[in-house]
């Protein structure tokens, strides 16, 4: 995980990437359509209201004379109601495609996360498969609903305005125009470096929070260390650069607003005077209207340059987004039904569970080897045969093997060798979902969904009646705890089940695994973060669970693992001892070691709890 | 209310000096920014269509002496680079203006996150025992980021509405008042439906907001449930689910755009009107006669600058009243009192007997935890600490460190009590490492050296090494420079636990506390620290508080706890006489040699059965 960083600006603006973007957005492209039309609409009123007054002057005022001015008043309203009418319409449009692209894209990419290998898993930490599908996709959906609108306009408007110029005075409006091209040098030149430094002050930003978050979840370490002022003279370092690079952002902008301003005069200037003179001369070369109308388009010239460069910026800052979202939805399973499979058995989404065969729970590794994807070899030439009803727990480190084994049982990843036979036949040519369907999976962290403990019992059979849900409450000595709450099975279990204690969760989970009726059992290390009295609890449900289905169990807590029929030291990849309890103690090798070590850390536990207080 | 203006005040007043800059430079860009309109007013009027001008005779004057308007027509270019001047200035002091106002926002922000962060540090132990981290960590970022927002550029920005508005009205006024009445006749429309509607729609906004949070939570369940998705096979419902909150979510969005572009567009309309009216009403005046071209362009101009700023106004008024209720949920915790240097406190050499006397200890909410405790631990020795649990054995070493105090009793270390030592000495010298230890997000190093900054690395090598956890973070890639948690490597408890007591270990300490901190390492390990601590303490008093038999056995003394009281205290030796808790614990060893002996025979009874059936 080490080294995984988020590249957050691209250099160049890569077209290929928005055309692909662009094809995604396929549903919205009428809409796109309509609103590149009440952009133009808007632009061509922005562009419209200056030469109103403008006319107003040479017409009414000049002449000192109020005749036509109701028609005048009405066309002015008419704009007004146009241009109000076209703002509603593109706001409308343009949230509706930010809001149904980020819509779009999040189910896409939910769909494609439910189908994606653990190995993709291994390698993307939660944090960022969560911000692809929050924040990228939002950023994304921003930039395809509002700055391309704003792109938009600012061309309009450019482009209407020079034409309005050209046909008063072409003379005057060249050399007008003639201020554009370093007012978009400046604008691009500063534009990427503004958004760059509002980045690092967000960057920043964030540092604070997560010192805070620091600083208070430390607070009692804090002070047993006495390291108080060392942790606050750190935090005014944060705060005192958070500060400085505030200041150096705004500074930034506020360096191109005052540099743009005074380029820009020049040109208003130049209206002013070049504009003035031809007033001035006999006959006149300008009306007083249209001089008024040339200052008001050269002060305004610079707002759609702005705009513009403003955002290529954030297109440039999108992309990086738009490729993490893309390379998402492009990402290929590797671990996949065949197509005949498929047809046979359906696919995740549209089981066809009517072929499904029943699943016994022989199993037999057949001379599989694995490794991960960095390379790393777990298993080399690994057999095992395991008979339906039996009970297997692997022992080992960290690193043994133990848990790929696991895993391999469970397809969540294939070997890269060898095969894995269920009832004798290679697991690959079922479906993922027959395979997973008949496992029952309790983890060491239970994993709880929000919502009541009702849900979370049913989750793998939201059909089951009341009747069996408690049944497999009971089954998972749950159901005690669970009729003393006072609204029992509705109670509410939290945002990741914090309203229950961990051994209340470990017991919901065995419940919930109970309830599917699995032909295969698998326990990841299930009670080794729970404590004594639930242990005791999970500790008689299991013996009772694991009756006449094959199970697996990983664990750290011995007092389980002895129950096991058969025990499987693992050491790199191999079986370094095997048999059951008994057995493995006579034999006084790693096992007797394990278990001695830890039968007086349990013992002992177990003691100072029962003392009453 | 009252108090909660106090504070933002108090706050703001700090800073005076910054905020007084920024509003001298926000007046005097405002001014100059209103130049402009007036130029071309005076250029349109007096020198283009020799009319009257509208200045007041002092601006007049240094013009009139050059030679009023032939002087103008005949050196035309003079105006536009009058214009031009005016424009550079005003470009410098709006760049002034920006920084400064920022840094008075900033400095504000700076102001108040330091000491929020220097009050968290400081509050007693018991506060954070008590407190709920979630609720913390949001008040001290996203409130704290209201009142940011609120002091930093939301009150300069209303500041900036108001100066303008002023500046802006005395001149129309002096032009013509009538017009002046006309151009503001739809601004307190504006004022009061932008303030009502962003306060009755904050309800709405927030729907949206939680809906987000849902469609969230949802999604990161999945993700981090993502195994027992797949072994129970829910991918499908998972997809709906997911479906459910995400079109809510979509659903909710748009109907917060709605309002928006309801709210946004008749606002436009009204500003657009407001700008109409004003024109109409020029163009009127104008044809009569009563104003001329150039005053049309004045209001129209200052119009049009002024409508936007000002409409924003009543949506800054509104977002007040967020800031306030921020501000008292931080005033909550800077009410709190915190830990402080006490007159006349001492800092005197630790190394004389530990002495609890008639030490009583409860929790505010009345849990008893010590009851009439007593108990001498001599200089220099190693004691352990055998308790039930909630016997209160955490109590007595927190106690040690005056990370609570006592209700009732003293506790002396060779003779003073320890509540009149200074409590960052105090903790300095008596190292105490908890079972749960908290490491920092920075490198190992960063972590080690934390509590000692003077140490040399190959010191701090040598107290790794004492603590068995050189061997493993040399093993990282990037060795003493990894950097741990969440954005780095992941240790396990037992690591964890290593490397808090190297980072205790380092500090100068004449008592150290083991608070059952090597629970997590295995038995083998525990056993070589305990035996690099044995040569390397070197006479500093050790109390450890642990459950296992081997490490109770080794101290000199071993004191029992059973539910807040002393039960037994003794030699190894003469508790394993006596009947009780510790006997139980060392009843374990014998108990596993059954526990042994059994399988040994089950083994042995299953051997002769094969041998008899092969008979």
């Amino acid at each position: 995980m080490q080294g995984h960083q988020e590249v957050d600006f691209s250099k160049k603006l890569d077209l290929s990437l928005w055309k692909r973007l662009y094809h995604i957005a396929k549903p919205f492209h009428k809409n796109m359509l309509l609103l590149m039309i009440a952009n133009a609409l808007l632009a061509g009123t922005d562009v419209i209201f200056p030469r109103l007054t403008g006319y107003a002057i040479d017409t009414f005022i000049v002449n000192s004379t109020s005749e036509g001015i109701g028609g005048f008043i009405a066309i002015y309203l008419g704009m007004v109601v146009l241009q109000v009418g076209c703002i509603g319409v593109f706001l409308l449009l343009a949230s509706k495609i930010e809001i149904g692209i980020s819509y779009l894209i999040r189910k896409l990419g939910f769909q494609k996360l439910q189908e994606l290998p653990f190995s993709y898993y291994d390698r993307m930490p939660v944090g960022f498969l969560l911000s692809r599908l929050t924040t990228d996709t939002q950023r994304l959906a921003d930039t395809l609903g509002w700055t391309v609108l704003d792109l938009m306009w600012g061309f309009f408007y450019l482009i209407f305005c020079s034409v309005q110029m050209l046909f008063l005075n072409w003379r005057l409006a060249i050399m007008v125009l003639l201020v554009v091209p370093p007012l978009a040098f400046i604008s691009v030149f500063f534009q990427r470096r503004i958004l760059k430094a509002h980045r690092e002050t967000r960057k920043t930003h964030s540092k604070i929070t997560g010192a805070f978050n620091e600083g208070i979840m430390g607070a009692k370490t804090t002070k047993t260390l006495a390291c108080e002022e060392e942790n606050i003279e750190e935090f005014t370092e944060l705060t005192a650069s958070m500060r400085k690079s505030a200041v150096r952002a705004s500074s930034l902008s506020a360096l191109f607003l005052s540099i743009v301003v005074s380029v820009g005069s020049i040109a208003t200037a130049y209206a002013l005077y070049k504009g003035g003179l031809d007033v001035m001369a006999l006959p006149a070369g300008l009306t007083l209207g249209a001089l008024q109308v040339f200052i008001t388009y050269s002060m305004q010239l610079f707002d759609p340059i702005k705009e513009i460069a403003r955002t290529l910026a954030e297109m440039q800052n999108a992309q990086a987004a738009g490729e993490r979202v893309l390379s998402l939805l492009a990402t290929e399973a590797d671990i996949e039904d065949t197509p005949e499979v498929v047809e046979i058995f359906g696919d995740n989404f549209h089981p066809k569970k009517e072929n499904w065969p029943e699943l016994h729970g022989d199993i037999v590794f057949e001379d599989v080897s694995f490794q991960y994807k960095d390379g790393e070899k777990v298993l080399d030439h690994f057999s095992l045969t395991v008979k339906a009803g039996e009970s297997i727990a692997l022992v080992g480190e960290t690193g043994s093997g133990k848990s790929t084994i696991i895993n391999l049982i469970c397809r969540f990843y294939e070997p890269t060798s060898g095969r894995i036979l269920i009832d004798g036949v290679d697991y690959k040519e079922r479906s993922l979902l027959w395979l997973q369907s008949h496992l029952g999976y309790v983890l060491q962290q239970p994993h709880m969904f929000s919502g009541t403990i009702r849900e979370n019992i049913c989750y793998g059979r939201p059909e089951a009646t009341d009747e069996e849900v408690v049944r497999a409450a009971k089954l998972a000595n749950a159901h005690d705890f669970i009729s003393k709450l006072t609204i029992g099975y509705d109670t509410e279990v939290g945002e990741g089940g914090s309203l229950l204690s961990s051994g209340e969760k470990q017991l919901v989970s065995f419940a919930r695994a109970i309830l599917v009726d699995p032909a295969l059992f698998i326990l990841d290390e299930a009670t080794s973060s729970v404590d004594t009295h639930s242990e005791a609890l999970i500790q008689q449900a299991i013996t009772g669970i694991l009756e006449g289905r094959t199970s697996f169990m990983v664990a750290h807590r011995l007092s389980t693992v002895r129950q096991a029929d058969r025990i499987l030291v693992i050491s790199d990849g191999k079986i370094i001892e095997e048999g059951n309890h008994d057995q493995l103690i006579v034999k006084q090798g790693y096992y007797y070691d394990l278990y001695t070590g830890q039968f007086e850390d349990e013992q002992g536990q177990a003691v100072l709890s029962s003392v009453m207080a | 209310m009252k108090t909660n203006f106090r504070a933002l005040w108090l706050l703001a007043k700090e800073n005076y000096k910054l905020y007084l800059a920024a509003l001298l430079c926000t007046v005097a860009t405002v001014t100059i920014g209103f130049m402009t309109p007036l130029i071309f007013s005076e250029t349109i009027d007096v020198v283009l269509s020799n009319g009257p001008s509208s200045m007041p005779a002092w601006a007049k004057a240094p013009v009139l002496a050059l030679g009023g308007r032939e002087f103008l027509r005949q050196n035309y270019w003079i105006i536009p680079l009058v214009l031009i001047a005016i424009n550079i200035l005003n470009g410098f002091l709006s760049y002034y203006k920006e920084i400064c106002t920022t840094r008075a926002g900033e400095t504000v922000a700076k102001t108040l996150r330091d000491r929020i962060y220097r009050q968290l540090t400081y509050l007693p132990f018991a506060y954070h025992v008590r407190a709920e981290t979630g609720d913390l960590i949001q008040r001290s970022t996203s409130d704290v980021e209201t009142i940011r927002r609120f002091l930093s550029s939301q009150v300069i920005e209303a500041f900036r509405a108001i100066i303008m508005a002023v500046i802006a009205f005395t001149i129309l006024f002096g032009r013509n008042v009538e017009l002046a009445f006309y151009s503001m006749i739809l601004i307190p429309v504006m004022f009061i439906a932008s303030y009502t509607f962003f306060t009755i729609n904050t309800k709405n906004f927030k729907k949206t907001d939680e809906s987000e949070g849902k469609m969230s939570a949802v999604l990161q369940e999945n993700l981090t449930g993502v195994r027992v998705v797949r072994a129970f096979g829910m991918q499908q419902s998972e997809v709906e689910k997911f479906d459910t909150v995400s079109s809510d979510f979509r659903q909710k969005a748009f109907k917060q755009m709605k309002y928006l572009t309801a709210y946004w567009t008749s606002m436009d309309g009204v500003t657009m009107l407001q700008i109409m009216i004003t024109l109409i009403a020029c163009i009127f005046k104008a044809v009569k006669g009563e104003i001329t071209v150039g005053t049309l362009i004045v209001f129209t101009s200052y119009i049009s600058m002024l409508l936007y700023p000002l409409r924003q106004l009543g949506r800054i008024l509104s977002e007040a009243g967020k800031s306030l209720v921020a501000l008292g949920r931080i005033t909550e915790i800077m009410d709190e009192k915190a830990e402080g240097k006490e007159a006349g406190e001492v800092t005197p050499l630790l190394n004389g007997d530990i002495v609890f006397d008639h030490v009583s200890f409860g929790y505010e909410d009345g849990t008893k935890i010590l009851d009439d405790f007593c108990m001498t631990i001599p200089t220099g020795k190693t004691v352990a600490l055998l308790g039930n649990t909630g016997s209160g054995k955490s109590t007595i070493v927190h106690l040690l460190q005056r990370l609570f105090a006592p209700d009732t009793g003293t506790i002396t270390i060779g003779g003073v009590d320890i509540q009149t030592i200074d409590r960052a000495y105090l903790r300095s010298h008596v190292g105490l490492m908890l079972q749960e230890p908290f490491l920092y997000g920075r490198t190992v190093m960063g972590n080690l050296a934390i509590a000692a900054p003077k140490k040399s690395e190959p010191e701090i090598f040598e107290m790794s090494r004492v603590a068995h956890a050189d061997g493993f973070i040399r093993e990282f890639e990037n060795g003493y420079e990894t950097i741990i948690g969440e954005r780095g490597v992941t240790l396990s408890g037992g690591q964890r636990q290593r490397v808090a007591i190297a980072r205790t270990l380092l500090k100068e300490n004449n008592i150290l506390v083991f608070d059952d901190s090597l629970s997590a390492v295995d038995m083998q390990t525990d056993r070589a620290i305990r035996d690099e601590l044995k040569t390397n303490r070197g006479g500093v008093t050790t109390i450890i508080i642990s459950h296992r038999i081997n490490t109770l056995a080794e101290a000199d003394r071993i004191f029992v706890l059973e539910n807040g009281k002393l039960t037994a205290e003794g030699t190894h030796k003469e508790l394993t006489g006596r009947a009780g808790l510790y006997q139980q614990i060392f009843a374990i060893q014998s108990a596993l040699e059954d526990d042994l002996n059994k399988s040994r025979d089950a083994v042995a009874k299953e051997e002769s059965k094969c041998k008899d059936t092969k008979k």
